[in-house]
C-alpha cells in the first residue's frame, strides 16, 4: 500500500475511501469467511432501529435489467442485540464499522443513536432515506424541514460524528443535503435506493406487497452521479457516494467528481470480493499514474 | 471457474447440465451459477440434482424460465461457468427408512439425497413420489436408485402419499404442495422440505429470502433450504 489511498473523512481517517454499503454486507461475517476485512475502508451496518424489524410480507426481491428491486422492510436484530452480538467482534476488525440506525419517529433515532455513545464509534450513519418501512425511514430524508430535525435532533444527542444517507426519491434533493449540514451533519450519504415498482404478469399482481420497492444496481448510477455532482456542488461536508458501483472506474468516477468516499452496495452479492477489487484497482492506477494521493484527482471535474 | 462436461434438455425447457467439480457437498445444497457478465445481474442458485464424487461430476437439473436459465441452457461441453457454493444446509443424514416426494421442478435435490441415503444405508428402504403438471422427466435415475418410484402426472401427488412406520419425509416442489404435504404426514413422522425462494445473495446478507420459523426470521439461503416442517409458519407466502 502506498498510502495514496488514505482518506479522511469528516475528521475521520480511512486507509482507502472503499465502504461496504447497508443492508449488503450484513454485519461482515459472511464476508469475512472471504477475505480479511481489514482490507476494505469501513463498512456500514444493515440498518439498525430502536427495536428488532421482522421486515416486510411477501416478495423482497425482483430482479430488472442491471437493476435488483427490494422491499426488505429494514429486517434487524434491533441496537442493543448488535451492540452486544456483533459489535465487540467488528471492534476487533482493523476497519471502520459505521453503524446504520433508523428510526420511525423522532424519539426513535435519538434513543437508538444514543445508544452508541459509549462506543469507540467514528461515525454514524443516519438512515433518513429508507424507501421501504412505513412509518419513518424515507419520510424523513424527502422535505429539508424534516431532515433538519431529525439530523439535529440526532446531532445534539450523538457523541460521534453523524453522516446522513439521503435518498434520490426527494423532490428537492440538495435542499435536503444543505438542511442537514444546518443541523450539524458532519457529511452525507447518496444516493438510497430509487423507488420503482414491477408487476408480475403470470400472477397479474403487484409484485410487493408494499407496492413500491427500491431500485439499485448498475441501473441506477448515471442518476447516483448526476445526484452526487449536485449535492458536493450544494454543500462544503463530504459526501461518501453511492448507487451502481460496481468496479474500480465506477468509484473513481465518483471520485472524480467529488465524493470524498465511496461505498458499494448490490454488487457485493453479484461479486463477492468487488470491494477488495475496487481498492486493488484503485491502488493500481494511483501507481500508473503517478498519483499521490486521491485528493489530486478528487473533484477535478 | 468449473468446466461444463455437457448440458443436455431432457424434456422442453428442463435442462440437466453436468460440470466437473470436486469437493464435499451435502444432498440439498445449491450453488449460485453464473457464465454471464452483468445482465443479469444476479447469479442463478441452483440445487445439487446428483454428484459422482468418483468422476468429479456435479449434476444440476433447471428449467429454463427467465434469461440466467436461457444462457445457461445455450452453454455446452468445454463451456465454462462460475460456481459458488456450495451453500445451505441441505438434507440431514436420517437413520429411518425414507419417503421422498417430489413436484414438478422439485425433484431436482432430491435425486442425489435419495443416492446418498442408500449409500450410507445400504439395508433402508426409499419409496419415491414424483408428481408433475403434464410430463414426467428425470424419473430414470430415481429408478435406478430407489426402491420403489411412483409417478403420477396431472392431480396432487400428496394425496398418493403413504407414510408408514418408522419413516422420514423428504419433500421438495411448489409451497402448496409441501404445505399440503407437512399437513397430510402425521405428525410422528419427522418432514424435511427443502424451499425456495428468490435469492440476491445466496448466503445470507441480502435477507430477500426470509421465511417465518417458530424461532423468528430465517433465511433459506443460510439457514435453508431444508427445514423441518415443525419450524415453518405458514403464513404470508411462504
Amino acid at each position: 500500500m502506498s498510502g495514496a489511498l488514505l482518506t479522511n473523512f469528516a475528521g475521520v481517517p480511512f486507509k482507502n475511501p472503499v465502504i461496504a454499503a447497508s443492508g449488503t454486507f450484513g454485519f461482515g461475517r459472511q464476508f469475512e469467511k472471504i477475505y480479511d476485512l481489514s482490507k476494505i475502508g469501513g463498512l456500514c451496518t444493515k440498518g439498525l432501529t430502536l427495536e428488532p424489524r421482522p421486515g416486510n410480507t411477501g416478495e423482497r426481491l425482483w430482479e430488472t435489467p442491471a437493476g435488483l428491486l427490494n422491499s426488505i422492510g429494514l429486517e434487524n436484530p434491533g441496537v442493543d442485540a448488535f451492540i452486544e452480538n456483533e459489535w465487540p467482534h467488528l471492534a476487533d476488525i482493523d476497519t471502520v464499522t459505521i453503524p446504520n440506525v433508523g428510526g420511525s419517529d423522532l424519539d426513535s433515532y435519538v434513543q437508538a443513536v444514543s445508544k452508541f455513545n459509549d462506543l469507540p464509534v467514528k461515525l454514524i450513519e443516519l438512515n433518513i432515506s429508507c424507501p421501504n418501512v412505513k412509518c419513518g425511514g424515507m419520510a424523513f430524508g424527502m422535505d429539508p424541514d424534516q431532515a433538519y430535525a431529525v439530523t439535529k435532533a440526532v446531532v445534539d444527542e450523538s457523541a460521534h460524528p453523524v453522516m446522513a444517507k439521503l435518498t434520490p426519491n426527494a423532490p428537492d434533493l440538495t435542499g435536503v443535503a444543505r438542511a442537514c449540514e444546518e443541523a450539524g451533519a458532519a457529511g452525507l450519504s447518496l444516493i438510497n435506493t430509487i423507488q420503482g415498482m414491477a408487476v408480475d404478469v403470470d400472477r397479474r399482481r403487484i409484485v410487493f406487497d408494499n407496492v413500491y420497492a427500491g431500485l439499485s444496481g448498475p441501473a441506477v448510477k448515471p442518476i447516483a452521479l448526476r445526484m452526487v455532482h449536485q449535492v458536493v456542488h450544494a454543500v462544503s461536508i463530504p459526501v461518501m457516494a453511492l448507487g451502481g458501483i460496481s468496479d474500480w472506474r465506477d468509484a473513481l468516477e465518483f471520485i472524480m467528481i467529488g465524493a470524498q468516499c465511496v461505498q458499494v452496495g448490490t454488487m457485493n452479492f453479484v461479486d463477492t470480493t468487488v470491494l477488495p477489487d475496487i481498492v486493488d484497482g484503485l491502488e493500481t492506477y494511483c501507481t500508473k499514474h503517478g498519483i499521490q494521493n486521491l485528493d489530486d484527482v478528487r473533484g477535478i471535474l | 471457474m468449473a468446466v461444463i462436461k455437457s448440458n443436455y434438455a431432457v424434456e422442453e425447457g428442463i435442462y440437466q447440465m453436468e460440470v466437473a467439480w470436486t469437493g464435499d457437498v451435502r444432498p440439498g445444497q445449491f450453488f449460485m451459477l453464473r457464465a454471464w457478465d452483468r445482465d443479469p445481474l444476479l447469479s442463478r442458485p441452483i440445487s445439487v440434482h446428483d454428484y459422482d464424487a468418483e468422476s468429479g461430476t456435479l449434476s444440476f437439473l433447471y428449467q429454463v424460465k427467465g434469461k440466467g436459465t436461457k444462457l445457461m441452457s445455450e452453454l455446452g461441453p468445454m463451456d465454462a461457468i462460475q460456481l459458488d457454493g456450495p451453500h445451505g444446509n441441505g438434507f440431514p443424514d436420517v437413520k429411518s427408512n425414507l419417503v421422498v416426494v417430489g413436484g414438478g421442478m422439485g425433484i431436482a435435490p432430491l435425486l442425489y439425497a435419495v443416492r446418498d441415503f442408500k449409500a450410507k444405508h445400504k439395508r433402508k428402504k426409499v419409496r419415491v413420489y414424483l408428481g408433475y403438471s403434464f410430463e414426467s422427466y428425470g424419473v430414470e435415475p430415481f429408478n435406478d436408485v430407489a426402491d420403489d418410484v411412483i409417478v403420477n402426472i396431472g392431480g396432487i401427488i400428496t394425496e398418493k402419499v403413504e407414510v408408514k412406520r418408522g419413516e422420514t419425509v423428504f419433500g421438495c416442489g411448489p409451497n402448496v404442495m409441501m404445505r399440503a404435504l407437512a399437513d397430510a404426514v402425521p405428525p410422528k413422522h419427522p418432514v424435511y422440505l427443502s424451499l425456495e425462494k428468490r435469492m440476491a445473495c445466496g448466503m445470507g446478507v441480502c435477507l430477500g429470502c426470509s421465511v417465518k420459523t417458530v424461532d423468528g426470521n430465517k433465511q433459506v439461503c443460510a439457514d435453508g433450504p431444508v427445514f423441518e416442517r415443525d419450524e415453518l409458519i405458514w403464513e404470508g407466502g411462504l
